[in-house]
């Protein structure tokens, strides 16, 4: 009671600046996992995480198992993609994928057989232990992993044992502040020793020497569970720590700046100061990898919101499309409904349901167009009230931001630190005018991207004209020179032979003609 | 009349001080920056494509700088072009002369090609590759959309084509101010 | 036809109009406080103000060809009871209508309208009208709980009279029911050699009368205890943060505590300073209107002490008694650079920045 009344007077209780206490509606909480039947067909995009997109491997007409991989990974950033099911390849062409954009993506379109018979190319690495962590950084790298979180960075990235930056801690990330998703809170009841094992796992990989889990107080019983998985492994270096409910503390930077007290600093990553971060499914999806060879196929997703007749936590497969999900859910009908992919404060609107889920989809919500209006209210000016910069988790002053991206300011909005925000919505949340100060931002963002890659392009024409118009002028003198010579050497002869002089004279008309 | 001959006097003084103040600080603290040129040039698109009148970006900033040439004669720069020459050269912006249009790219139909090299000759970015006798074709990446390239072709075989749509090219458009018309636009994208 | 929706898709829920009403709300104590010093003449003056502003607003947008919903959000209705709040309840109703036009007009719709206000509206108006009619707006009404006044203002029919026809109109001498305020009363004094304390006692002055507000000021600004009961409620409501008003009710009191210190008989004492005109009603409600004060907390801080000394040292050496309002429309200039300066050290970059 005198906490949240401090909370609201400012004195925030929880160390990272700002954030915000939305109504969570964790309407899902006590629902356990259920498993997604097999959609009649899979949309299998060829990129579901950050970085480069893969190149498939199958062609039309290809038989496929569960796990086998099917688009190899292009360049660093990137991981490969894996078949969620047994069954046929029957095309490959663009579909629309979980994106802003509404655009598509070259996809793997597979028709299920039915048996479901996994791939098991990857043999089991039971002895972990005596595995040297590059082996199962590798392993990690090619069962397609990326955080499961909703931002699919590829995982095996941050798992490299680097001499220069040492991993003392890892944080296991179970906080899910988003409203609505319980994903990860169910995640942790029913598969908490193989959280535990998959840690374990980790600070090996990584040679950390203690852990902490981040839990979120409005999730009791995942900190009690959680709890009694640590005490059952007797490893002291790992603790459970549960904090105090406030959005975003599931970001990394957020949640590293709540338990540590540090900030990491800008433009380096969370091992600069010896701390790695990774969600709880991640963890699952590493122990399931390295225990039973398993590539990532599924994931859990809560689907809910006000227009779900039946909200529930599914482990759904990789490339089932949203339509069948929520038909499971009880919902067919999409009229005067809007769909979200992801959690009411971070997750983007789908246009339709045609659409696949992804590594990154943590969430489908079904929410009534009614209370998306009210959300979306064409905006009011600017009463510079400060509510916003109160709640940035990151101290910007989002309303003088937002009015230099609405501007076209963009050097000013680079000034004013725009490439610090990590959209995670608070400042929107609270804007009592109603202003999409994220969209703004996001503008702002894609606007410099632009800008820059024009200027880029510009650049790059300007030296490519440069050198072309030297080469004509290296041309044209060359060519002067040897018309020069061959004057010269029939000069010459003429010299010394005076009756010929036809040859010179010839050469003076050519060279009036230009 | 007295009063009026200090007044005079003193504010004459005043300013005689802050000008010779102001001619030794604009000495003392002179910058040398770019030529304005140079600055113009770094903001033109650098298609090369001559269609604001002048051959290529170069030759247009120097008339810009000049004062020979208006703001807003770059038609691939579009608005944010002219508005940022404008604020340079401290003019009013002007409207632009033409209208914006998509990003194009050429496009060689290879099989009509006859590999004459007149358009590689045409091409001020050296964009467009192939040999006497071959195919020719343009390398996407490098194509400015000049068009210059389509006049010189004796069997008309270039087309512009649009720019293909990058998914990690894509920005968000500033908001919408008809975001109240939800169901309207979910209903129409159902149909397609 | 797209339409991006950009996340968050949840919302908080609140709204200018919720915002607005709020500060409504929390000046009702202060407003039913002037009903009780001045009769039916403060109720005649709000109503007054509030619709005269809500009208301007509505020619103003009208005018302009916009929507004329603003009318109904509060913000008019809000700035034309701040309006009356800090006026006389002895001034005549059309210069109190005068004041309403000003502030909406000259200090909102001018500028474009809600947000875009550089000044507080209702203070540049009151600005406006002191300096036009500086003996009006220093005359003040004895408060009917004193008994001495000649004029029963609870009685409707006799508090309508000197509404609408003014104090010249009254049988009785205007002296018979105005009186100083202690500010001025003080200034007054000490211009002719008094000291503080001997005038303060010649005032008959309390520090209770002062905290409940029995005694002569404007409407609004003379009861430190409904406006703190206001002010608490607008904190815990999170309308408005501490930074401004602590920082600027503390410069004005260590400024006048140090003063006092060093001589107590010509400086007035710190609580004199903090229950005395405005102060409290500027410090909780005016610094605080969200348009026309700093963004940051940082800021907010700096422009609180940017008051709290231009409002001791109007008080002190200025040529009016009352420097409040004075000091929070000179700081709302510097706003937009105290913005600019004072902003919050983003994450991860605490000490790399130059």
């Amino acid at each position: 009671m005198i906490k949240s009344f401090l909370n609201k007077l400012g004195f925030a209780s929880a160390r990272f600046a700002g954030g915000i206490t939305p109504d969570m509606c964790k309407w899902t909480e006590s629902s356990a996992i259920e498993d997604c039947p097999l959609p009649p067909l899979f949309i299998v995009p060829i990129k579901q995480h950050i970085g480069q997109a893969c190149t498939p491997l199958v062609q039309i007409g290809d038989l496929v198992l569960r796990g086998q991989k099917i688009a190899k990974s292009e360049g660093y950033l990137s991981v490969p993609i894996h078949a969620p099911t047994s069954g046929k390849v029957i095309k490959i062409e663009e579909h629309a994928i979980p994106h802003p954009s509404g655009m598509g993506l070259t996809s793997i379109f597979i028709e299920p057989d039915g048996k479901d018979v996994r791939d098991t190319s990857l043999i089991p690495m039971d002895n972990w232990q005596a595995i040297d962590p590059a082996e199962l950084r590798e392993r990690v790298r090619l069962c397609g992993i990326t955080g499961l979180g909703g931002a699919a960075f590829p995982t095996f990235i941050k798992l490299l044992k680097d001499k220069r930056n040492p991993i003392e801690t890892v944080i296991l990330n179970g906080v899910e502040c988003e409203p609505f998703l319980t994903n990860d809170h169910r995640l942790m009841l029913e598969h908490s020793d193989e959280i535990m094992h998959g840690l374990q796992i980790i600070m090996h990989m990584v040679g950390a020497k203690k852990a902490i889990i981040a839990i979120e107080d409005n999730k009791s019983d995942a900190v009690n569970a959680m709890q009694q998985a640590v005490s059952s492994t007797g490893n002291d270096a790992i603790s459970v720590a549960s904090l105090p409910t406030r959005y975003p503390q599931g970001g990394e930077k957020q949640l590293i700046e709540s338990l540590t007290g540090k900030q990491v600093p800008a433009g380096k990553l969370p091992m600069h100061i010896g701390v790695l971060c990774q969600n709880v499914g991640t963890v699952k999806a590493i122990d399931d990898a390295v225990m039973l060879g398993h590539a990532i196929t599924d994931r859990i997703i809560t689907v809910s919101g006000d227009a779900a007749p039946k909200p529930a936590n599914m482990r759904v497969r990789l490339g089932t499309p949203m339509r069948f999900i929520y038909a499971q859910c009880g919902l067919e009908n999409f009229d005067g409904i809007q769909i979200l992919h992801g959690g009411p404060m971070m997750g983007e609107r789908m246009r339709h349901p045609d659409i696949p889920v992804i590594k990154s989809s943590t969430g489908l919500l079904a929410i009534r167009d009614t209370r998306m209006k009210a959300v979306h209210q064409v905006e009011d000016p600017c009463i510079r009230c400060g509510h916003c910069s109160e709640v940035c988790p990151i101290s910007l002053v989002p309303n003088l931001l937002a009015d230099h991206c609405r501007n076209d300011q963009l050097e000013k909005a680079a000034d004013y630190d725009l490439f610090d925000c990590i959209e995670c919505g608070a400042c929107s949340y609270v804007c009592p005018s109603h202003i999409p100060l994220v969209h703004y931002f996001r503008y702002g963002k894609g606007q410099t991207a632009q800008v820059r890659r024009e200027q880029s392009f510009a650049e790059a024409s300007r030296l490519r004209s440069e050198s072309r118009d030297a080469r004509l002028q290296r041309e044209k003198d060359e060519k002067a020179a040897k018309r020069r010579k061959v004057r010269d050497t029939l000069r010459s002869e003429s010299v010394l032979n005076p009756d010929n002089n036809s040859a010179p004279k010839s050469t003076t008309k050519t060279e009036g003609k230009e | 009349m007295e009063q009026l001959l200090y007044a005079t006097l003193s504010l004459g003084a005043f300013a005689l001080i802050a000008g010779i103040v102001l001619a030794i600080a604009s000495k003392v603290f002179h910058i040398e920056g770019d030529p304005l040129s140079d600055k113009i040039d770094a903001l033109l698109p650098q298609t090369q494509c001559g269609q604001c009148g002048f051959p290529g970006c170069r030759p247009y900033a120097n008339a810009v700088a000049g004062g020979e040439a208006d703001v807003n004669h770059c038609v691939p720069g579009g608005e944010r072009t002219m508005l940022s020459i404008a604020d340079l050269m401290g003019v009013e912006p002007k409207a632009l002369e033409e209208e914006e249009s998509v990003p194009v790219v050429a496009f060689v139909r290879e099989d009509e090609c006859i590999g004459c090299t007149l358009c590689i000759k045409a091409c001020p970015v050296d964009a467009i590759i192939g040999a006497p006798k071959q195919y020719h074709t343009v390398v996407a990446d490098h194509c400015t959309g000049c068009v210059l390239c389509l006049e010189p072709c004796p069997v008309d075989c270039i087309d512009m084509i649009q720019k293909p749509e990058l998914l990690e090219h894509w920005s968000w458009p500033l908001p919408d101010t008809e975001r109240a018309q939800l169901g309207a636009e979910r209903r129409e994208s159902h149909h397609d | 036809m797209l339409i991006h929706l950009s996340s968050p898709h949840i919302h908080s829920g609140d709204s200018i109009r919720a915002t607005m009403f709020a500060v409504i709300l929390a000046l009702m104590p202060a407003g039913i406080i002037s009903v009780y010093l001045f009769g039916w003449l403060a109720v005649f003056l709000i109503l007054l103000c509030m619709l005269g502003c809500m009208f301007t607003e509505f020619v103003a947008l009208k005018w302009m060809g916009r929507s004329t919903a603003p009318v109904m959000d509060g913000s008019a209705a809000l700035t034309g009871l701040f309006l009356a709040l800090t006026l006389p309840a002895s001034i005549p109703w059309w210069m109190a209508l005068l004041g309403s036009v000003f502030a909406i007009g000259l200090g909102k719709q001018v500028y474009g309208g809600l947000g875009y206000n550089p000044f507080n509206p209702a203070l540049s108006a009151r600005i406006i009208l002191l300096v036009s009619f500086p003996l009006q707006m220093t005359t003040w009404l004895i408060p009917m709980h004193l008994g001495v006044s000649a004029i029963d203002l609870y009685d409707f029919s006799s508090a309508w009279q000197l509404f609408v026809f003014g104090a010249n109109a009254l049988p009785h001498a205007l002296d018979a029911i105005t009186m100083a305020s202690p500010l001025g009363h003080v200034k007054t004094e000490w211009s002719q050699g008094i000291g503080v304390s001997e005038a303060l006692r010649a005032y008959d002055y309390s520090y209770l009368d002062a905290f409940i507000g029995r005694e002569a000021g404007s409407l609004g600004e003379t009861s430190a205890l409904a406006l703190l009961i206001g002010g608490i409620y607008l904190l815990a409501r999170h309308t408005i943060t501490w930074h401004i008003p602590f920082s600027f009710i503390a410069t004005v009191a260590v400024l006048a505590a140090i003063a006092s210190m060093v001589d107590p008989n010509h400086y007035t004492p710190p609580l004199f300073h903090i229950l005395a005109g405005g102060l409290i009603l500027c410090a909780f409600f005016m610094a605080t209107d969200p348009v026309s004060s700093p963004v940051t907390p940082m800021g907010q801080i700096v422009f609180g002490i940017g008051c709290g000394i231009i409002t001791w040292c109007i008080r002190t050496w200025g040529g009016y008694p009352e420097g409040a309002m004075f000091s929070v429309v000179l700081m709302n200039c510097a706003v937009p650079l105290i913005d600019h300066y004072c902003r919050p050290t983003v994450y991860g970059k605490r000490g790399s920045e130059s």
